[in-house]
């Protein structure tokens, strides 16, 4: 029996326990001996369920995460000299693991790989027998459990409630979980990358060319892995894509909030809010296509030598991304000042922009520096723009015309194609990772403190 | 000066100074939907002509000697055949004209090479097509498609086209004897990805999309429902919840190609789950979507008037009950609205998926979560960094495709918000 079937089977018991079990309260009931069911029928169904059923699924699941690497070590030890067959251990199971898997492979593979997916196959049979017969026993004893412990006095809805409730917290602990995943995951893989490479030579770094030797004699064997180009280029977009979201989100805020009217309004802030659900390798594409191009256009006609991936296109885009999202901050921020200090500026006589210079922004100051900062957090972290439309090598500049690269570009150059986990070169993509969350988690902490601290004043 | 004066006097100038604000605003929102303009304009422009493609008529001759010398319809005799022979035979003919190595090359570069698969699709469909000749249209190479389509200008010199006058020629007669035309595009709706850009479609790449925001959807709908339950209705205030809520607030803003990088670290090398598989997608896109979809139902479970739970409880429901008989059926329609337009984003997001290795060179569409696959926006992402000219115009018709879902999707959150939820 394969284990999916052995799943649908399980699922299936349990069901059936939970109808049984709630028959059987009430014909235990009518027997006359019991005045009445502690709880609703549905709740004794639900709990003969989850007493019968849970331990199994539990053993099913648990079987199933360690299965196959105990399989893989036993075919290993079983095998005459493992060390003679691959370079590293890890190499040796990718190989019995295709062979097993893909049917080509296993035709190319060597003998002794095929002798050992062979032996992984009999043992996996023998394994899924065991699986199946170890659940259905633990369903077995439980359900002979469920059959003496499981009585009409039972506080069932009490206990199904504090079932329910502690796999609640564990849905909701899982955001936590994720955090920690995040930061073991790429801590791990950064410190082995610091071993290899210090960690002011990362930081300080000016030169950053992540190849390293195949031959020891080789030209510019050793790699350099200086970060600082990146942050500059990183840098330099985001500052050119707040330069055009900033002003444009902001001011659109303050004219849809205070001078449209609300038929315009209406109209047109669904259709700029447009502009932030459209995917970010279409603002790439355009990048590439249309924008980057006409720059270059551009520059030839007045003289200027613009690159094809020049900083300032890149950044652009980013820039036009970004202005609804500044703009939907600022105008929650713009309408959550009071209104009566818009009243009282505008009963002393000032006009209409002279109450919003003086008066709203100059109390809105902190909502939209958060507002920004979060804008900024999203432009340091975003990726397909700067993919398709940033330059590859590290330069370090401060001309947007010229091409530069930034964190989040390398992260993907050095992680798409062909990794070994064992160079600096794919290391390297998990330090810039670590520091591009350190980064973005340092700004959002700030703007979301910020940006509360100032909700909390008006209310 | 008396002050009255004064005042009067600046009056003017602050006017004017309203109404340079005015119009610093109003160039504000006419710059955004001017971009909004710009963008949609240069995508459409570049990709509508994508939805149809140039095909050649040719008199195929089903040349039993070519096809099946043997005469027993095997199946493998008729997979192997050389097909690509009856190709070249047929143009051969259609131009009798033509003759030399060089100019008889050029006139088959005009067919797609694919054009061979389809003549043995059709013949392993039916196999008494063998021996008669047929009118078949093929589908013509992507430079030929080109041509038809305008983006090669005529006017150029000679060595600067990618077309030399020949070949031009030979399409102009076709087109005079109306034997090559602009059809609709069904390959790209019906195939996989494709070196060559005539054969190329999004069929795989939807397919891709679709299982993984399967898995998207099964992991982060009902743990985000769970939670928001959770954290609204049963959560004590201790540190470890506000714990959980700075968590979620912050994983929101997280960059999204962190969580691929955590998806390569965990679940591929960690767990030994298989590389570029829908389920590694459907996983990492999941627990990016997961706080938005906690946000979001947190918002609906908050909006249900407490006088709905209080009369529940009052008349002697568990609080447990209250919940999940009352609270929630009526939050659930905004819980929708939040996950719909957590899947649109999910559907649009690429950078993880990169990490995950979901950008590999795959023909096939998937067939399972745990088989190879690529994702439309990847695909997109694959095509983008493709030279030639026919793949700028499908990349630009696939971006079409994707934004066709995800204005359906948003559209479908919308309604929900509007006409389904319920106000009180």
């Amino acid at each position: 029996m394969s284990p999916l079937v052995l799943i649908f089977l399980l699922l299936a018991l349990s069901s059936a326990a939970y109808f049984f079990s709630q028959r059987r309260m009430l014909r235990q009931t009518r027997n006359a001996n019991v005045a009445r069911l502690n709880s609703l029928p549905e709740h004794f169904g639900t709990l003969g369920a989850i007493w019968a059923g849970a331990p199994a699924l539990l053993v099913y699941f648990v079987w199933l995460i360690f299965e196959g690497d105990i399989l893989m070590a036993q075919v290993l030890a079983m095998l005459p000299d493992p060390e003679s067959m691959a370079a590293t251990r890890e190499l040796l199971i990718g190989d019995i693991r295709n062979a097993i898997n893909n049917p080509m492979s296993y035709q190319m593979a060597s003998e002794e790989v095929r002798m050992a997916a062979d032996r992984y196959h009999e043992l996996s049979q023998t394994a899924t027998l065991a699986l199946t017969a170890t659940c259905l026993s633990v369903f077995a004893i439980c359900s002979a459990l469920v059959l003496k412990f499981l009585t009409p006095r039972v506080r069932a809805r009490v206990r199904v409630e504090k079932i329910i409730r502690g796999f609640l917290l564990l849905c909701s602990t899982l955001a936590i979980f994720t955090t920690v995943g995040i930061v073991l995951s790429v801590l791990f893989e950064a410190s082995r990358f610091f071993q290899a490479v210090s960690v002011t030579e990362f930081l300080f770094g000016l030169e950053w060319s992540p190849q390293m030797a195949i031959r020891e004699d080789q030209v510019g064997s050793s790699g350099a892995f200086g970060a600082v180009p990146l942050f500059a280029g990183t840098l330099l977009i985001s500052f050119i894509a707040m330069l055009v979201a900033a002003p444009i989100g902001l001011m659109s805020a303050i004219y849809l909030s205070e001078y449209a009217p609300a038929k315009v309004r209406t109209a047109v802030k669904p259709m700029l809010e447009i502009l932030a659900g459209v995917p970010t390798v279409v603002y790439g594409f355009f990048a590439a296509i249309t924008v980057g191009p006409a720059l270059r256009g551009f520059g030839q006609s007045v003289g200027l030598d613009v690159a094809s991936e020049s900083a300032l296109a890149a950044g652009f885009v980013m820039g036009v991304m970004i202005i609804p999202f500044v703009s939907s901050i600022s105008d929650d921020v713009i309408t959550a000042v009071p209104q009566a200090m818009r009243d009282g500026s505008l009963g002393m006589g000032a006009t209409n922009s002279e109450t919003m210079r003086r008066v709203i922004l100059p109390a809105a100051l902190p909502g939209i520096i958060g507002g920004l900062l979060l804008a900024i957090s999203r432009a340091i972290g975003e990726t397909m723009i700067v993919v398709m439309a940033a330059g590859l090598s590290a330069n370090l500049t401060a001309n947007p015309l010229e091409a530069v690269t930034t964190v989040t570009v390398q992260i993907v150059t050095l992680l798409v194609g062909d990794q070994e986990f064992d160079s600096p070169k794919t290391l390297a993509a998990f330090a810039l990772g670590l520091a591009l969350f350190f980064i973005t988690l340092v700004l959002n902490f700030i703007a979301l403190y910020v940006v509360r601290k100032y909700r909390e004043q008006y209310e | 000066m008396n002050p009255t004066k004064q005042i009067v006097s600046g009056l003017a100038r602050r006017q004017r100074a309203e109404k340079r604000f005015r119009l610093y605003g109003l160039i504000a929102v006419v710059l955004g939907m001017a971009f909004l303009l710009l963008l949609f304009g240069s995508i459409v422009t570049n990709g509508y002509k994508a939805f149809t493609q140039t095909y050649i008529e040719l008199p195929i001759y089903f040349d039993p000697a070519v096809i099946d010398p043997s005469g027993e319809r095997n199946h493998q005799t008729l997979f192997s055949a050389d097909y690509w022979k009856l190709v070249k035979t047929a143009v051969y003919q259609k131009f009798p004209q033509v003759n030399g190595r060089k100019e008889r090359r050029e006139l088959t570069r005009m067919i797609s090479e694919g054009s061979a698969y389809e003549l043995r699709d059709q013949v392993l469909e039916n196999p008494r097509l063998i021996g008669t000749t047929q009118h078949v249209w093929l589908a013509a190479d992507d430079d030929i498609d080109m041509l038809m389509k305008g983006y090669i200008d005529r006017n150029l010199p000679e060595d600067e086209r990618r077309l030399n006058d020949r070949i031009i020629g030979y399409v102009d007669s076709m087109r005079e004897a109306d034997a090559i035309e602009r059809r609709f595009n069904t390959t790209f709706f019906a195939a996989g990805d494709s070196r060559e850009p005539e054969q190329a479609g999004i069929l795989g790449a939807l397919m891709g999309s679709f299982l993984t925001l399967i898995v998207t959807l099964l992991l982060s709908f009902p743990i985000g429902v769970a939670a928001a339950v959770y954290l609204e209705e049963f959560a004590p205030r201790n540190h470890f919840i506000d714990l959980i809520e700075i968590n979620i607030n912050n994983l929101a803003a997280v960059p999204s190609i962190i969580f691929g990088l955590l998806g390569l670290a965990i679940f591929i090398n960690w767990f030994g789950m298989p590389r570029s598989t829908p389920v590694v997608g459907g996983l990492v896109l999941g627990l990016m979507t997961l706080p938005t979809i906690i946000i979001a139902s947190r918002v609906s479970i908050q909006s249900v008037p407490p006088s709905i739970k209080e009369a529940a409880l009052g008349v002697g429901a568990s609080r447990m009950q209250a919940m999940f008989h009352h609270v929630l059926p009526i939050a659930t329609p905004g819980m929708l609205t939040g996950t719909i337009i957590g899947m649109a984003r999910a559907l649009g997001e690429t950078a993880p998926l990169l990490m995950i290795g979901m950008v590999a060179f795959i023909v096939d569409p998937p067939g399972g979560f745990t088989e190879p696959a690529t994702a439309l926006p990847v695909q997109i992402f694959l095509w983008s960094d493709s030279p030639e000219r026919g793949f700028t115009e499908r990349t630009s018709a696939a971006i079409l495709v994707l934004l066709a879902f995800l204005i359906a999707m948003n559209a479908a959150a919308v309604y929900l918000r509007e006409k389904v939820t319920k106000r009180f």
